[in-house]
Order: C-alpha cells, then structure tokens, then sequence
C-alpha cells in the first residue's frame, strides 16, 4: 500500500464516518458538526485530486459560509438545550432499505466502470479555470463556460435579494395594541 | 511544486510548531510586559531575572491544573472546541513562507523550458512547509473560516448564557469581517497577478511595497484583522466587564482554556505574517534588493533579520493597540463592517482595477486611496453630525411636549 | 496490492448519496432534511472532481461543473433557511409534519 492509497483510505473513511453521523445523530446540532467533518473530508479529497481551487472554494464557501447558516439556522429553531427528535423504527426500515437497495445499485454499476490509469498530470490550476469561466478556452475549439457563469451571478444576486425579503423583520400592527383602542 | 518528501516535510512541520509555540508563550508574557509598561506598572518579575520563566510556570499550572467538566454541558462538543481553534490557528500557517523565498516559476513559452525551470524551483529551498502551492493565500482564508467553528461549538456546548451570547456575538463578527478582509487583498492580487505568497513578495521587491501604492487596503485590511483575531477594540465576544469570559466562561482554568488562548496568540502570529508579506514586502528592504541574488549565510540571515522585525512591529502593535483603543459597541462593530468598510473596500477594487485596465502609474492608486480614505471620512463625520442635531432636536421636542403635559 | 481508481471514488460518492437518500426520508426536521440535500450534493461534486481526475476529456468541465454546484447549493441553502425561519416564526416548529397549511 502506498502513501497515496493509505491518505485516501482515510480521508475516505472519515467523510463516509461523517456521513453516517449526519444520518443517525437525532440531535440537529450534532448532525450539522457531522456534516461540518464530511464537508472537510470531501474538501481534502479535493486537495488529493489535485483540484486545489476546488478544496479552497468547498472551505470558504460550504463549511465557513452555508454550514454557518446551518448551524445558526439550527440553534434558533430547538428547543431546550439538547433536542432530539427520534426517529421510528417504520422510518428507519423503509428509508435505510430503500437508500441501501440505491446504494447496491450504484456500487454494482460504478465498479462495471473500466478503470481509467491515474494520469500524473496536475489538474488545469485557478488560471485555465477563471479563464473558462470567463469564456476564454483553455485550447481553441473547447468550449467556454460564459453562459452558465453569467446565469450563477444573476442567480445568486436573485438569491440574494430573495432571501433578504423573506428574512426581514415584520412590522407588527400596531393597531391591535389593547391601550391604543380606548383612546 | 517541489516534490514530496515526508521526512523532511515532517521536520519542518515539527520546526514551525516549535517556533509558534515558542514565541506565542512569550507573546503571553510580552502583552503582560506592555500592558505594565503602558499603564506604568512593572509587570510579571518574579519568577526568574525579569520574569522570563514566567510562561513555564503559566504552562505547568495550566497542565496540573484539575480539569473540570461541569455536569451540564455537552461534553463532545465541549471536547472538540478548543481542538478545532487551535487546530486551524495552526494549520493557517503552513503556506506562510517564514523566511526568504523564491517564486515558483511563471508558464513558459515552451514545456522544456518549463520544465527547466521547474527543475531548478526544485533546487532551491524556501522556508515554508508547503510552497509554491498555487492557492497560497485562498488556502489561509479557507483555514480561517474554521476558525469560527471553535468559537460556535465553545458557546453552544457550554449550555450557559454568557457563553452564548459571547458566541453569536463573535461568529457574527467573524463573519462580517472576513468580507472586507477578502476584498482588501484582491487589489493586491490584481497587481502581483498570483495567489502565491511568495510571488507577491517577489513582485514587490522589484516594483516596491503595496503599503505605498495601496494604503487604503492595509487599512482595511489590519482593521478586519483585528476583528478576526477577537482583539480589542474589537474583542466584544469575550468582553469581560458584560459576559464575565464570553465564549470560554465555562472552561476551567486548565489545558482546555489554554489551548483556546494559544489559539488566538497564534493567529496573531499568522496575521502578523501576512502583513509583513502582503503589504511590507516579506523579505526585502530598501536599499537592500541587491542581496536578492545573493545565497551566502550572512544574506539568509539578515533577511531572516528583515522579516522577523516586520513580524514583531506587527505583534507589537496588537499589543499596544489593546491598551490604547477603548472598545466598540457591538452595533457600531457590525455597522462599521457593513455600511463602512464594504463599500469602501468595493470603492478601492474599483480603482484598482481602473489602474490597472489603463496601465496608469501605480502612484496613481496611492493617490484615488488617500482620496477615497478622505472622501469616506467626510461623510462619516456629516452623518454623525447630522445624527447628532437630529437628536438633539428630537430630545428637545420630547422636552417641549413634557413641559405642554405638565 | 490494490489500487484505488475512478471505482473507489465512484463508490464513496454513492455511499454519500445513499447517506443523504436516508436523511431526506426519515428526517423529520426541515433543517435536517436540507442537510441531507447537501450530502447529495457533495456526493455529485465528489463524482465530478473525480472524473476530472481521471477522465482525460474532462479536466476542466469536471471542475466548472463542481464550482456551479458549490455556488447553487450555497444559494440554496440560503433561500431554504430564510423559509424555514418564516415557518418558525409563524407555527414556532421545523417539523415538517405540521407545515399542512396549504393542503385543502
């Protein structure tokens, strides 16, 4: 065994533990700290492909951006200290058959793949990257990635405001206040 | 990139934490040194000739020390905070180059001569564990973001008030200021054309420091990083005067609370090394860019000398910073990020890129800096006064009305 | 000696994806069930970024497609808590067993 193959073997344990931990904690906290270390586990094996913007972007955006919203998100809504919601044992024998009889599956199709030979060549770095996203190719006659980026950033901008509205604080009405109405 | 080699790396992985280690321990005694000396005080002098035995004794209480778990916590989460703080302070610092560094080569014209070159970046040794990794600064913004984490779990899992209200306090904080502190360097990186550490050090010992072409942005920038490493006067999430400790009020004083304060004195440490290279150069000195070529040990030296000056002006004004600067209002902390640094860091990507695109003087950009600086301080100043009046006339009217009531 | 290929990484991202199939079904908590949502995410993006690896055609698309990923799914998540925060504030539960309001 190499020291290439006994780094993925742990950063591939580690995220299927994780995952694992995010399906069986009931506690929603615990479940989003799981998710938190499957997110790390998948940005390291990010960093193992050899895509290190990737890695760096799964960092800032997932784990310091979305699961931070999560977890806030989490912390507003229990209630008491530690809840837990269980979960019956119904829902338990449908949902894990049905994700294990997916899983098989998935396992017998992916491993019919012929096994493509790990090329040692590095990934095209943040350059190549940006330049696609930008619209210009990395060799003539690839095709360029404009369109898609343009719609992601009026997305996101949609989003943006979207999620403002929704979140905003409500004015009460005041009207309905007991003191005003005998005035 | 230089090739892997597991011995070594692990060596100078074991050197670094050394040397963090080291010098946060005497951070602790230097801040207690600078805080007696600015309020006229002697300071720690007992244990030792100047009390330079001092942060071994502070270590071996913190080891001996009965480490108390209160009953109502939980205790995972308990556990895991202050390895997750310390673990990303640490981490943070392995693309740092912490002494004189070469860029690794720019793309060639023709893949032999890439490789010629990469052949010879092979040669040479640069004092970081990881260099010439092509994200070099997004991978200390990715650690960073971490960092957050500790701060959250310390406040959720202790199950107390004080300890939640110091946590949202500061992710809310975290969060905020690493918008404007990403914004700062992204003039930097427009200009040295690279992620790489190293390269913008390079850039700058031929064309000059960023802090001159671009103050606006170190301003920005040591700003939000006072706000990142929870240092006054920005330091609300554990303002001792309203939540007895913040975050950390229920760790008993043992390796637990240790951990979680090494971890801010090593972020400080990082931080500190960032400045150095991003905006004062790294390595290089005035009058000195000629030793550039040179490899004997005496120019290793003084550049090892350079840098670590920079580092310690750097340290030293966090230190003095604390004891000079009374602390925000949590209100005016979050404002100050969103309504004020926000849109002036966008104001300055803005020149920048318009520097840029035209090819003007890079002098030209100092100049739309200290003009934007200005700009943004005039209209502090008429808002705050427009506020003022208009409270003034608002508590002169409830005064007129008391008076009509009576 | 075995050696991890395309395979393996293609089984891990299954097992992630059968991870999140399990939290979106028995999950009762709507925050619970966006995280799941995000695990099938992060299991398509492993997918990618593997077959960017090793699929000779597909070193850049791999890594565009899992940038797009990263940024819907942040988007997502955002619009998703502020409706789940609405719904909090208007019935003081996430379970989704009691969000019936709009059924006849």
């Amino acid at each position: 065994m190499t020291f290439h193959d006994a780094l993925f073997l742990i950063l591939a344990t580690a995220s299927a533990v994780s995952a694992l931990g995010v399906v069986v904690s009931s506690s929603i906290i615990r479940s989003a700290i799981w998710l938190l270390f499957m997110l790390m586990g998948v940005s390291g094996l990010y960093f193992f492909l050899g895509a290190e913007f990737l890695g760096a972007a799964q960092l800032i955006v997932y784990v310091g951006g979305t699961m931070v919203l999560v977890v806030f998100g989490g912390m507003l809504t229990t209630r008491g200290p530690f809840d837990h919601v269980p979960v019956g044992l119904v829902g338990w024998v449908l949902g894990g058959g049905l994700s294990l009889a997916l899983f098989a599956l998935l396992v017998q199709a992916s491993l019919s793949f012929v096994s493509h030979p790990r090329t040692d060549t590095a990934l095209p770095g943040t350059g190549p990257l940006g330049l696609t996203l930008l619209g210009v190719p990395e060799t003539p006659g690839q095709t360029a990635y404009l369109l898609p980026f343009e719609i992601v950033s009026i997305h996101l901008l949609v989003v943006l405001i979207a999620a403002a509205y929704l979140a905003r604080a409500k004015r009460r009405p005041t009207s309905t206040h007991p003191e005003a109405d005998h005035g | 990139m230089p090739e892997f080699n597991l011995i070594y790396t692990a060596l100078m992985i074991g050197g670094v934490i050394a040397f963090v280690m080291g010098t946060v321990a005497y951070l602790i005694l230097a801040e207690r040194k600078v805080a007696a000396w600015v309020q006229d005080r002697l300071g720690p002098n007992r244990v030792g000739p100047w009390g330079l035995l001092q942060p071994i004794a502070d270590g071996g209480k913190m080891f001996l020390k009965e480490d108390v778990i209160p009953s109502h916590v939980d205790k995972v989460f308990f556990i895991l905070a202050p390895i997750v703080a310390f673990s990303t302070a640490l981490l943070s610092i392995a693309v740092v180059p912490i002494g004189p560094s070469t860029p690794p080569p720019a793309p060639q014209a023709t893949v032999a001569e890439y490789e010629a070159a990469q052949a010879a970046y092979q040669e040479t040794f640069t004092f970081a564990i990881q260099p010439g990794l092509d994200i070099g600064i997004l991978y200390i913004f990715a650690i960073g973001s971490l960092a957050v984490y500790g701060v959250i779990l310390a406040g959720w899992s202790a199950n107390n008030k004080y300890s939640l209200i110091g946590s949202m306090r500061s992710s809310a904080q975290i969060i905020s200021y690493e918008i404007p502190l990403g914004m700062a360097i992204v003039g930097v990186l427009l200009f040295a054309g690279s992620l790489n550490l190293e390269t913008i050090t390079d850039w700058q010992s031929q064309h000059g420091w960023f802090i001159l072409f671009q103050p606006l942005a170190f301003l920005l920038f040591i700003t939000s990083v006072y706000a990142e490493t929870n240092r006054l006067p920005f330091d609300l999430p554990e303002a001792e005067q309203e939540l007895v400790g913040g975050y950390h009020t229920e760790y008993s004083n043992s390796m637990k609370l240790g951990l979680m304060l090494l971890a801010e004195y090593a972020h400080m440490i990082t931080t500190s090394f960032l400045m150095s290279i991003l905006f004062f150069g790294g390595w290089s000195l005035f009058g000195l860019e000629n030793i550039a070529g040179e490899t004997g040990i005496g120019a290793l030296l003084l550049r090892f000398g350079i840098l670590g000056a920079k580092v310690f002006g750097f340290v030293f004004l966090f230190l003095l910073v604390r004891w000079t600067i009374p602390r925000f209002r949590f209100d005016q902390l979050i404002g100050l990020a969103w309504k004020v640094m926000i849109p002036l860091a966008i104001l300055h990507l803005l020149a920048a890129l318009l520097v840029r695109h035209f090819e003007l003087p890079y002098f030209a950009l100092t100049a739309l800096s200290v003009l934007l600086f200005f700009i943004a301080g005039a209209a502090s100043v008429r808002t705050s006064s427009a506020q003022k009046t208009r409270r003034k006339q608002a508590r002169s009217a409830t005064r007129e009305h008391a008076t009509v009531g009576a | 000696m075995v050696e991890f290929g395309f395979p393996a990484f293609l089984v891990l991202s299954a097992f992630l994806f059968a991870c999140g199939l399990t939290c979106l079904a028995t999950k009762r908590n709507a925050i619970g069930i966006l995280m799941g949502v995000e695990l099938i995410l992060n299991a398509a993006n492993l997918n990618f970024v593997a077959a960017a690896r090793f699929v000779p055609t597909f070193r850049l698309e791999g890594q565009v497609f899992a940038v797009l990923v990263i940024v819907l799914a942040a988007a997502e998540a955002a619009v998703a808590l502020a409706i789940f925060l609405n719904f909090y504030n208007n019935h003081a539960t996430v379970n989704v067993e009691n969000a019936t309001d709009l059924k006849g």
